[in-house]
């Protein structure tokens, strides 16, 4: 056993609204870091987002995408599960690029596998032809 | 002016609560029911909401503000519920009782389609929704250049036209709103300098503190103002001050800080000019009309409900309480409901600002209130009293305003309930039990 040295944070949940304030206990190996113990956590996504929070954070991304001959000009999309936090504007710079023909409908994959991340693209609303 | 139309229910507004409480209606088995909705689309500002975090206690799980405006708009369609969209209300008038004993009621609605339209009514449901306060609200001095908007006119430009209104960008008032476009304009590749709060917390959920500014690096200052807005043509950038503890600018803190857009993050309004123009009673602290437990406003057969009655955190709150607003307006069309009215009022104590509802006209079955405090406190005891005695009291470890509060009210509480209820937030130093 090493002794690596462990620091105690405070967290703000962000996975729902009641955004619970939790105490987290972390060990830091170098670089790397991992959680040992989450206390004040309202549930157990607490718990699982503070793991993940600290060693790989992810995220949803929403934003908009062009559509051509749409009776509106932009179709709001998200990405359909979380991608890592650090390849949010790298997908922006993508989606500020791409276009998609209408007419659009919601959950219709938009684009698939952005960035590598295995994760589609799709659309959060209909959209008409002009 | 075409004068043939009648309804059991006109519900004003398409957005979340309109549709919520059309849908919550019909199910009760009301035939004949119309939504009028300003806009092109149903939906209301859900639709410029593209960021995700609703549906979590609705639906259950995460959805976008258009994927949850989308599954209100499906269920209207499917249950045939007849709406005018581009058409904007004019005028509510209510009648003299008939030989029914019935209130019928006026809307005259305009639209390019149709044209001027007087539509009749048994009851009305208010779902107007809520607007910005503005600067002229703030009154900030300085020249009166472009480039200055309230929060949700961007996010409509942003999320739904396609405009980024700047480059270079200052956000006054840390509401949710403000958070959230500062989050979107740093994705759009705008530099989002500052973000300042007159008061030493925010009235923004902590979730989005963290996730759309300490992530995004944001600079955040709390008892900070704009006290002066510089530039001719365009914003050119804006002095901000720090306050003291009672709001006041502190002199000598001035800074100028360079930007090319000032955002308005200040509040929201709930929008009652209707109301106002056919008597409706407001409440001066909710800005929206004073309502019952089935959310029945001043008048007999005018409901209410959603941002229009007041300003809500989640839409899920909203939908609850317009499912609410639309069982109540369909009872009272099939005269379920009693017409002996109790009238008892539901009082802010200590440290509440306000509740929903105002009064009580019925103690049939249980209900909610809903309240916010005045200030953020610690481990109190939230309390209803009645007829000066204690009926219930809650314990919480922090109340903070910018989170509504519900209080059940329960069986074993209705019958303790005499003349009057009053809801107050204790401090552990006062609590003599």
């Amino acid at each position: 056993m090493t002794d690596l040295p462990v620091t105690q944070e405070q967290m703000t949940c962000i996975i729902c609204p009641m955004g619970c304030s939790m105490e987290v206990l972390i060990e830091h190996n170098g670089l790397d870091k991992k959680v040992l113990s989450v206390r004040d956590n309202g549930c157990p996504r607490g718990e699982q987002y503070a793991y993940k929070e600290v060693s790989h954070p992810t995220r949803t991304l929403t934003t908009t995408v062009a559509v051509r001959n749409g009776e509106v000009p932009l179709v709001p999309v998200k990405t359909s599960s979380e991608i890592p936090k650090h390849l949010l504007f790298n997908a922006m710079e993508i989606l500020r690029r791409a276009a998609v023909e209408a007419p659009v409908e919601c959950g219709q994959v938009i684009l698939k596998d952005i960035l590598g991340t295995a994760v589609s693209v799709v659309a959060c609303s209909d959209v008409g032809k002009k | 002016m075409k004068q043939d139309f009648c309804y059991d229910i006109i519900i004003i507004g398409g957005g979340p609560a309109g549709l919520a409480a059309a849908c919550a209606a019909r199910e009760q088995g009301v035939e004949r029911i119309v939504i009028i909705e300003r806009d092109l689309h149903l939906g209301g500002i859900l639709q410029q909401c593209i960021h995700n975090g609703f549906g979590l206690h609705h639906f259950g799980e995460e959805l976008t503000g258009p994927e949850y405006a989308l599954r209100f708009i499906t269920k209207v369609k499917e249950l045939g519920i007849e709406y005018k969209t581009d058409t904007i209300v004019l005028d509510i008038s209510v009648g003299e009782k008939n030989c029914f004993n019935e209130r019928q009621k006026a809307v005259t609605v305009l639209s390019v389609k149709e044209g001027l339209q007087q539509l009749q009514t048994n009851a009305l449901i208010l779902a107007m929704g809520c607007r910005e306060r503005t600067r002229g609200a703030l009154v900030i001095p300085g020249t009166r250049p472009a480039g200055i908007f309230t929060a949700g006119a961007v996010q409509r430009f942003v999320n739904m036209e396609g405009y980024l209104p700047g480059k270079k960008i200052v956000i006054l008032g840390s509401g949710d709103i403000g958070l959230i476009m500062a989050r979107r304009l740093t994705l759009e590749g705008a530099e989002v300098k500052l973000i300042c709060e007159l008061m030493s917390f925010s009235a923004g959920l902590t979730r989005n503190i963290v996730q759309c500014v300490e992530n995004f690096n944001i600079p955040l200052k709390f008892n900070h103002t704009i006290t002066k807005i510089h530039g001719k043509d365009r914003v050119e950038g804006v002095t901000v001050s720090r306050v003291d503890a009672h709001r006041k600018i502190i002199e000598g803190s001035d800074e100028f800080v360079e930007c090319d857009t000032l955002l308005l993050s200040v509040g929201l309004i709930p929008e009652n000019e209707l109301s106002v123009s056919c008597g409706i009673a407001l409440d001066a602290a909710t800005s929206g009309p004073v309502v019952n437990e089935r959310m029945q406003t001043s008048i007999e057969g005018v409901f209410a409900c959603g941002n229009a009655v007041h300003v809500h955190d989640l839409v899920d709150f909203v939908t609850e309480e317009s499912i609410r607003s639309g069982k109540s307006a369909a009872l009272y069309v099939q005269k379920n409901i009693q017409s002996a009215v109790l009238r008892i009022p539901v009082r802010s104590g200590n440290r509440v600002r306000y509740t929903i509802p105002q009064f009580v006209d019925s103690l049939d079955q249980p209900f909610k209130i809903l309240f916010r405090t005045a200030d953020e406190y610690r481990n109190v005891n939230i309390c209803a009293y009645s007829n000066n005695k204690k009926i219930k009291a809650v314990k919480k470890k922090i109340v903070r305003p910018g989170e509504m509060l519900s209080f059940e009210i329960t069986d074993a509480d209705l019958i303790k309930i005499q003349h009057d209820i009053t809801v107050a937030i204790e401090l552990p130093e006062e609590d003599v039990d």
